[in-house]
This record gives C-alpha cells, sequence and structure tokens, in this order.
C-alpha cells in the first residue's frame, strides 16, 4: 500500500555553490528570487557571479516559500550572514509577496535577461516551461524584452501536466524525459488541448497494450507541439538557438519530440 | 415502430427504447475502454426493460464521444440529439444545455427542436462533469455529496484557474487557508456553471431552458447556472443523462 503513495511528481530539491568563488571577497551581493507556481528559486551573486542557489518545491504561503530558497542558497555559502545582501529582486508568480525585496520584475523580464548573462547576446528567443505556464520570449542582444506570448489558462504542455502524467503512469518525474526515448518508433501525440482528455487517453493506450514508454512518448510528443504551437506564433529568429528556462529543464522528452537540442 | 438510441459517452454509455413515440426501456453501463462492449451491453439492458428483442428495432440512431463504435447506426450529432431530446421533454424549449463528463454544450431551438445556432466546449474539461470529480477528489468529498454540500454555503470565494488541473491546486491552497469545505464546494459549483453560461449566452438565453445531461442531478451546479442567468426556473427530465440518447432515437425515427 506504501507504494501505492508514493509521489511520482515529487522532483528533487537542489542546493549548489561555486566551489571556485568566496563571498567574502564580493564587494556587492545581490539576490534573485523567483517564487513560481509550483517550485521556488534563489540564487546569490557576488559582484555579478552566481556564488549559489537553491531550488525548492513552493508552498502553500509564498513568504515563507520566498525565505525558505533563500536559506536553502544561503546554507550553501560557508557562514554568510543574512544581512551581507545588498540588494534583491523579486519575481515570480508570487514576487510581491517576498518580505525582503527591494525591488520586484515580472518573469518576463527576469527570463530574458537571465539567457542573455548565461548565454550571451546572441539569445533572441527564450522558451520557458514552468509549472502552470509556458513563455516564448523574444528579446535583443542586451536581454530586453522585445515581445512574448504566453499560456496560462491551460495546464496542456506545462510541467504540472507532466507532474499529473508522471503520477498516473507511476514514472518517477526526472525519468520521464529518458524514458519516453526508449521505444522502437515514435507513436502519434495523444490529445494535446486537456490534460484531463489526455489523462484518459493514455488510461485507454495502457489498456490497450502500450507500454509505459510509448505512453510517455506519445505525452512528451503532444507537450511538444502544444509548446512548438505557442513559439510559432511569435516566431523564431532562425539562426539563432533556443534556449530552455524553467523546471522542465531536465526532461529531455519534450524536447526531442521535435528535434531540438 | 420500435426505435433505440445509444450515446457512447466519455464516461457512461446510454441506450433507450422508444415505442410508438414513448420510451419502453432504458440501459446504462461504464464505457470504461471497452466501448464496442458498452454499447452491446447497455442496448442488451434497454431490450431487457423494454421487454423487446433486439431483432425488433426497426432503426436505431447513434451519438456521443464513441458513436463511430456503433455499427449500423444512424449517426447523429450531439448538438443535433439535444435539440430533438429538449423538444421531446418540453415542447416548448428554446434553449438546450448539455454538460456531461467531458464536454458541454448549449443549443437554441426552433419550435420543432432544430438547432438554430449552437457553442461547444470539446478542447477543455473545464465546465464539465470532470472539473466537479476532480475537485471531489481534491475535497476528499464523495462526489453525490458536493452539491449538497455546497448549497449550504452563501459565501462568494472566485475560483480563478479556468484549467481543472491547475484549480485542483487552487483548492488546495484553499484548503490549506482553512477555507471550510461547504464554501470551496460552492465556488467550484459557481466556477463550473460560469463555463455553461457563457455558451448559453452566447447562443441567447430565452424563457424556457432546458438542462439534460449527468450533471443536471447536480442542485447547486443547476442553482449556480439559474443565479448567473438571473432565471426563475431551469426545466430538467426525469433521468437528464439520457437526453442525448433519446434524441438519437428520435432522430433515427425521423430518418
Amino acid at each position: 500500500m506504501a507504494e501505492d503513495k508514493k509521489e511520482f511528481w515529487r522532483w528533487a530539491e537542489s542546493s549548489w555553490n561555486n566551489p571556485d568563488l568566496d563571498w567574502e571577497n564580493a564587494n556587492i551581493i545581490t539576490v534573485g528570487i523567483d517564487v513560481g507556481s509550483v517550485s521556488s528559486q534563489a540564487v546569490i551573486m557576488g559582484d555579478g557571479k552566481i556564488l549559489s542557489y537553491g531550488n525548492m518545491r513552493t508552498g502553500s504561503h509564498s513568504p515563507k516559500s520566498a525565505i525558505n530558497a533563500f536559506n536553502f542558497a544561503l546554507d550553501a555559502l560557508i557562514d554568510m550572514p543574512e544581512d551581507r545582501m545588498d540588494y534583491c529582486v523579486s519575481t515570480g508568480y508570487g514576487r510581491v509577496n517576498v518580505p525582503f525585496s527591494d525591488r520586484s520584475i515580472t518573469e518576463i523580464a527576469c527570463h530574458a535577461r537571465g539567457a542573455n548573462f548565461i548565454y550571451g547576446p546572441e539569445v533572441r528567443t527564450v522558451l520557458d516551461v514552468g509549472g502552470q505556464d509556458i513563455k516564448v520570449i523574444q528579446c535583443d542582444d542586451k536581454g530586453k524584452v522585445t515581445n512574448f506570448l504566453m499560456n496560462d489558462k491551460c495546464a496542456a504542455g506545462t510541467g504540472r501536466g507532466m507532474e499529473v502524467l508522471a503520477d498516473l503512469l507511476g514514472v518517477s518525474i526526472n525519468e520521464v524525459g529518458d524514458r519516453s526515448f526508449n521505444v522502437k518508433e515514435e507513436p502519434r501525440a495523444v490529445s494535446s488541448t486537456c490534460v484531463v482528455y489526455a489523462k484518459s487517453e493514455a488510461a485507454g493506450l495502457l489498456r490497450k497494450g502500450w507500454t509505459t514508454e510509448e505512453v510517455l512518448a506519445a505525452y512528451c510528443r503532444a507537450m511538444a507541439e502544444r509548446i512548438y504551437s505557442l513559439i510559432e506564433r511569435v516566431g523564431v529568429v532562425p539562426e539563432f538557438g533556443y534556449r530552455r528556462h524553467g523546471k522542465e529543464q531536465g526532461n529531455n522528452g519534450p524536447v526531442n519530440a521535435h528535434g531540438w537540442s | 415502430m420500435i426505435t433505440a438510441g445509444i450515446d457512447c459517452g466519455a464516461k457512461n454509455t446510454k441506450a433507450v427504447i422508444f415505442k410508438d413515440g414513448k420510451i419502453i426501456g432504458k440501459g446504462m453501463v461504464l464505457t470504461g475502454f471497452d466501448q464496442a462492449g458498452a454499447i452491446k451491453e447497455s442496448l442488451e439492458a434497454a431490450c431487457r426493460a423494454a421487454g423487446v428483442s433486439e431483432k425488433d428495432i426497426e432503426k436505431f440512431g447513434g451519438t456521443g464521444a464513441g458513436r463511430d463504435s456503433i455499427k449500423g447506426a444512424v449517426i447523429v450529432n450531439d448538438i443535433k440529439a439535444l435539440g430533438k431530446a429538449a423538444n421531446f421533454f418540453f415542447p416548448d424549449a428554446r434553449t438546450a444545455a448539455d454538460v456531461g463528463a467531458e464536454e458541454g454544450r448549449a443549443a437554441k431551438l426552433d419550435e420543432r427542436g432544430n438547432v438554430v445556432d449552437f457553442a461547444v466546449n470539446e478542447k477543455c474539461a473545464a465546465g464539465a462533469g470532470a472539473f466537479i470529480e476532480a475537485m471531489s477528489r481534491a475535497l476528499e468529498t464523495p462526489l453525490e455529496d458536493m452539491g449538497r454540500l455546497a448549497l449550504t454555503s452563501d459565501s462568494d470565494i472566485p475560483i480563478n484557474a479556468q484549467c481543472v488541473i491547475f484549480a485542483e491546486s487552487e483548492v488546495v491552497g484553499l484548503i490549506h487557508g482553512n477555507i471550510e469545505k461547504k464554501d470551496i464546494s460552492k465556488a467550484i459549483h459557481d466556477a463550473i456553471a460560469g463555463r455553461i453560461v457563457s455558451m448559453i449566452r452566447r447562443v441567447g438565453v430565452n424563457e424556457s431552458v432546458v438542462m439534460l445531461g449527468g450533471v443536471a442531478y447536480n442542485p447547486a451546479f443547476v442553482k449556480a447556472v439559474k443565479t448567473q442567468l438571473n432565471i426563475e426556473k431551469i426545466r430538467i427530465p426525469d433521468y437528464p443523462e439520457f437526453g442525448a440518447a433519446v434524441g438519437a432515437a428520435i432522430a433515427a425515427g425521423e430518418q
């Protein structure tokens, strides 16, 4: 029975610190907090370089989730006192509920700046597949947003939709992508319009004798189609690649389904 | 003349037997994943109840999400079935709505039950029975009790999410916020009613509104639709879940 209750959607929380940098040598310490619908992240930077980060599940209380994520990133640094923080920007759907934030900025602007910081000025299109929404953002060489489109009304194509399927199939969320590759040929997509429909469709396919991997592949394909249609509407500057952001970064299933890398 | 109508729905498959314009037998089974089996079983059950043999059926109509699995039937689309059924139960019906497990639809009718205009939702489970089912799981309240529970509340909490999946997380948030179950249940019913009300408004509200489909059994849903449409009365036949099957039988008989 205990096995039945296992929560397959539960992804692992993680933190990281940069072994090459020491916070004590930094003049200015800045912090970015992203309180999302499903996960909350905190990044601590010293003079514009990443010192540490923490990634946790968002609880039912946004301020508490922000504090927890910050402490998680802080704990990854040895002995840094909280008051070394000079400036904090909050973002994400819970951004106005971060008690120690100096300024809140939309996650759309933050994604564009983040992609520009990590991958350089050639990034023009940023795709963010988060817990409860998908965003396609276009930006200029400075990381300023020039256009964007988002879907936040429907779970199809979002991380939450993938969690629902992971639970249904009894596959740990971290394995969804890899296991979806274990098929002889790629099946057609399940319903890409509604997760509720896709769920009953997936259960029907299992009864018909499809393997778990085939159902995963069919679902990843539906998710990719959904996301791809959003990207097409914004349009892509052809010579530049996609940069994926968001929680689905670790899941390659939907990415491969459209031949992205 | 004996005719039959079968509605192979997302959740249940329903069959009715008509003799000379009167319903003489009904049968309903879970659709599950074997549509053909469910169609056969429901028809057998209806024939048993009517005391007729399948061979006696002269014409039969098929409708619902799984209508293509109904071999040999006159295929009747859901909207046409809705119009015919509403007109059969209430000849003065001019607006009809059908809320099933996974789809909702509304139609404007003429005096013979022909469809003048319609709106459907078949892309999204919000506004269908699956919404209340998912929420009853989140609230850990049996589905049958959801409506009665909601009727005991007079609060006005909005559910902001449109998507069933997101609404489930929102309801969990409300539970964590110590909002009473009855108030959450009312919020859920107000939300799903809002979806069907917008469809009814799109086709136009007339004085005689008929509601079919299994969700019409839910008193809190019906009350919320009445409140939002600002009308006194919604007419619901006995056994509203057989509405589409009735419509299919009538349409087949007219062929």
